[in-house]
This record gives structure tokens, sequence and C-alpha cells, in this order.
């Protein structure tokens, strides 16, 4: 027999996929951990020591959730904020990115510049100013205000990521349409757009994964459930609930679905989007 | 390309970058510039028209107060604890991901997942396995007889630790992706040329990958370094701070100071020391990454 392949084949199994399953555990072993607690009896989630699976699953903890906590509105919340960031985020950014790739105007580099810097402050900086000006404006407690903010610290980044992309479009497609005749928007649009359209489908994950899951502002620009979004929805739970396990993870889970399942629809634009900028730097 | 330079064209910048730079005056420049304001008053967040001029005092008070010291320390820890952990583990996960096996493409994207949750949500899933009672990762600890009994972790007066364990989880991945396509870059026949020199697997990682990758490195973890000192979501939904002010960070300090004890001067006050310290230790960073390396691969 040839034993030596056969060891070979082993060794590649062991230096392989034992890794690979310790980084997949590392990855999903706390969505699946709360994934399995939401499923169990209540009773179950607090035994010693630890019960592992439970001896019937049960959707009783998520009926509770969405029957008798507000944790519903919470979800509408939080789709509504996302919607509006997602068109203000996204047509700022398209012009602006069109703007810096295509268009030379003065003082270009430092506008962009500018643009990036703002990534830089912490919102514990800015938050309380915001607070008063949002007041000042009467839209404190409104998701308006949630999007506005969203809308704003979602731009840089996402400019940045857009105007990459249009960029790695060469520019001689754009002068061939409007020596055929075409404007500045039937370019973008008949030209430009569809060739960008992974771009924009990174960016405007990008857009949805950071609305979604801002927390700082939304506290801050909250006082009730009319406003409140997801996170703070699950933080004020935590406070509320503290020893319904069996809901916060229901909660969890409904937090966390949207986001894998709309995530791992595009993570391939994303992830050519946030690496490309990053390695050719 | 030729093209009549009219009025309308000149102002298109304006009118394309308009909106963005609205936002970014109204929702970013302002408030700065109002924070600096705050900073010199004592202001209740809930009565922003009774503000009273202080001066410098916010300041000075802060450099005497045990408390804002602490929190630096405790900063300075949650800074290089978590970004450390996460290069070396997103490396791992690198070179894991590296290799060519079937579904490649499915596990790098699952991979992202942990970063693109929420960080309420990290803290709870967290929260809950590290729970004091029964929290999973206590009877797994005991079971490979690393602890000899369930430990409170986020009730210690190291809890800053189970904080910096969530963050790990949920930032270890976007190191992992980025090296990834780092390492991708780097040419096959270097590696090649190596083997037939004859260097192994580690001397091929430390001689040829690692400097190959270092500016991705580089500017990856300044990236990291920034946004975890100002991220607070964990330290806020985890702990609070506590017990007692053992995992309170600088801008959890602040934002409590501001928010819950609502002296809003005092807060602002100490994230724009924040903001500062940050400036300051960026710069020599870049400084130092300028030295080592010519060439403008920054930006």
């Amino acid at each position: 027999m040839n034993s030596p392949a056969l060891i070979r084949k082993w060794k590649g199994c062991l230096f392989l996929w034992i890794p690979v399953l310790l980084w997949l555990t590392f990855i999903l072993f706390p969505y699946g951990w709360m994934l399995i607690t939401s499923l169990k009896p209540p009773h179950e989630l607090y035994t010693s020591p630890i019960k592992y699976l439970p001896s019937v699953y049960t959707f009783e903890g998520y009926r509770l959730l969405l029957e008798t906590t507000d944790f519903p509105r919470f979800f509408a919340n939080s789709l509504v904020v996302v919607a509006g960031t997602l068109l203000i985020t996204g047509v700022f950014a398209t012009s602006a990115a069109y703007c810096f790739s295509r268009i030379n105007f003065r003082g270009k580099g430092k506008f962009f510049g500018l643009f990036l810097a703002t990534q830089m402050f912490p919102a514990v900086l800015l938050v309380f100013s915001l607070f008063f000006i949002m007041r000042k404006l009467g839209i404190l407690n409104t998701r308006l205000a949630l999007i506005i903010a969203h809308s704003t610290f979602s731009l840089p980044f996402t400019t940045w990521l857009l105007t990459g992309f249009f960029n790695a479009i060469p520019r001689e497609l754009d002068e061939a349409a409007i020596i055929d005749g075409a404007s500045r928007w039937q370019t973008f649009w008949h030209v430009l757009a569809p060739l960008a359209a992974p771009g924009l489908i990174a960016g405007l994950t990008y857009v949805f994964i950071y609305s979604w899951n801002e927390f700082v502002y939304a506290l801050t620009f909250t006082a009730d459930i009319s406003a409140r979004t997801l996170p703070v929805g699950l933080h004020t739970f935590m406070g509320e609930y503290i020893i319904r396990w069996d809901l916060l993870t229901a909660g969890g889970v409904l937090t966390g679905l949207p986001i894998v399942v709309f995530f791992m629809l595009v993570q391939r634009y994303l992830v050519q989007g946030l690496t490309a900028g990053a390695v050719k730097g | 390309m030729v093209r009549p330079v009219n009025k309308k064209e000149r102002q298109l910048p304006f009118l394309l970058l308009g909106p963005a730079l609205l936002l970014m005056a109204l929702i970013v420049a302002y408030p700065l510039l109002q924070a600096l304001r705050l900073s010199l008053f004592q202001v209740s967040l809930l009565k922003p028209d009774a503000a009273q001029f202080v001066g410098m005092d916010n300041y000075r008070s802060l450099l005497k107060d045990p408390l804002f010291l602490r929190s630096v320390l405790n900063s300075v820890m949650w800074i290089l604890g978590s970004v450390s952990l996460q290069f070396t583990v997103g490396m791992l996960g690198a070179l894991i991901l590296n290799k060519d096996f079937p579904g490649r493409g499915l596990v790098r994207g699952l991979s992202l997942i942990p970063w693109a949750t929420s960080g309420v949500l990290v803290a709870l899933m967290w929260t809950w396995m590290l729970d004091g009672n029964y929290g999973v990762l206590n009877d797994i600890l005991v079971k490979l007889n690393i602890i000899g009994q369930y430990q409170p972790w986020l009730a210690m007066p190291t809890s800053l630790g189970g904080v910096i364990a969530a963050n790990v989880w949920q930032g270890a991945p976007f190191f992992a992706v980025m090296l990834l396509a780092a390492i991708q870059g780097v040419p096959l026949e270097l590696y090649e040329a190596a083997y037939i020199d004859g260097a192994n697997k580690f001397n091929q990682f430390w001689r040829i990958t690692v400097p190959l990758i270092m500016p991705t490195i580089m500017i990856t973890t300044m990236l990291r370094i920034i946004w975890t000192a100002n991220y607070m979501d964990l330290v806020l939904v985890m702990t609070g701070g506590g017990p007692g002010q053992a995992s309170i960070t600088l801008p959890v300090l602040a934002y409590i100071t501001a928010y819950e004890r609502l002296r809003v001067g005092q807060g602002t006050a100490m994230a724009v020391l924040q903001a500062l310290m940050l400036m300051v230790a960026l710069s020599l960073y870049l400084k130092l990454l300028q030295g080592k390396e010519e060439g403008g691969f920054i930006i």
C-alpha cells in the first residue's frame, strides 16, 4: 500500500480542516449559542451544569417578545431610519463621488481630505452639541433626527468607497458617450452607473449596516418608543428583563437576522470595495 | 477632453458636492466648534439656556480627578489589548483563509459577520456567554481545566478583559479580510524563488509576506486604533464602566458625565482631551511610519 501518500493526505486534512473549523467556530459560536438559547424552554436556561441542547425546541420566547414587548415598534423604527438614511446617503454620496472622480476643480484634494477627516472625531465629542441642535430644531426624539445623523456620518466612507469604484472605470467611456452626444446625466446613468453597480451595492450595504447598528446617537436623541431603534431597544431590554435571557436572545436573533441575510447576499461586493482601497492605498 | 467651459459647468462641482458639504457643515463642523465652546461652560443637558461660563475650570478639575486618570489608563489598556489581539487573531484567520479549500469564498463571507454585527448585539451575546452562573464560556473553561470554578467575568475588577474579549471577536475579522487581501497580492514567484533557495514556510512568512504587506498592516492598524479609541458601545452595554469604575474608558466616562450626571461641559472637555490625545498619538504613529517607509502609500 502507498502509506506515505495516505499519511500526507491525513496530514493535509489535519492542517487544513482543523484550523478552518476552529476559525468557523470562533466566528459563529456566539451566534449559534444565542440561537440555541432563544429556542430553549426558559427553565432550561438556568441549570447547573449547563444543558447544551434543549429537550424541546420552543418559539415561546419569540411569541412573548413580539406580543408583549415594544420590540415590533423598535424594529419598525429601525427600518424607517435605515430607509431614510439609505436614500439620503445614496444620493448625496453618489453625486459627491461622481464629482470627485470625474470633475476637476480647484481644491479637490483638500475637499476630499476634509471629507475623510470627519471620520476621526469621536461620537462623544459631537453628540451633545448635536443634542442641543436637534432640540432647537424641534426634532429631538424623532426618527428624522437619526436619519440626519446617520446620513452625515455614513457619507464620508460611502463617498470614498464610491469614488474608488468610479475611478476604476476608464474615462474614455464617458468621453465616447459625450462625443456621441450624450449629456452628463445620460453618461452617468447609462454608462457609469451600470458599471459601478457593484460599488453602489457595496456602499449601500455599508450604509445599511451602519444605520441598523448605530447606538450612541440613537441612544442620546431618543427618549421613548416613538423613535427608539433596535440597538437602543435591546439595551433597555437588557436593563428591564435582566433574567429573561429567552426574550433577550430572541430579540438578538431577530435583530441580527436581517443584517446576516442581507450581508451574505452582497458580501462579495463589500469585500471587494473594502479591500480595494486599503490594498492599493 | 475639449469642452466649452461655461458658467453652468463651472457651478457643477458645487451643485454636486453642495448637499454633502451642507450636511457636513451643519452636523459635523458646527457641533465641533460648539463642543469646544461647551467645554468652557457649566451646562446641564436639560437646561442648555442656563449655561454658565467657567473658562478652563472643566479642564483644570479633570487633571486633578483620579477617575479621569483611571479612565485614561483604562483606555490605553483597552486600545492596546483590543488592537494587538485583534491583529494576532486576524492574522491567523487570514493565513487560514489564504489556503485553497472548497467553500473558501463562503467562509470568507461568514468571517465578516462579527464585523457587521451591532455593538449592542455583540454585547448581549457576550454578556450571556460570560454570565457568572450560566455562562457557557465558564462551563467550557472549567471542562478544559483552564479555570477551577465559574467566574463572574464582568463583575470582577478585571471586567475590562471580558469586554476586550468581545471586542476581539468583533474586530478580528476586519483584520483577517484586510490582511488576506494584502497577502493575496504578494506575487507567487517570490515564494517559489525562496522555496528554491531553501527557505521554509516560517522564513517565507517573516521574510516575504510580512515585509510586503507592511503597508496594509500599518494602515489597517491605524484605522483600528482610531476606531477602538472612540468605540464605547461594548463597555456602555456590558459593564457600564463597572464594577465601580473598573472598566471605565475615557469616552465612556465622558458620555456618562454628560448624559447621566448631566454635566455636559465637563463631559465635553473630556471628549476634547480625548480627541487631542488621539491626534498626538496618531501624528507620532505617522512620523514613525514615514521614517520607516519611503513612499506615499498613505492616502
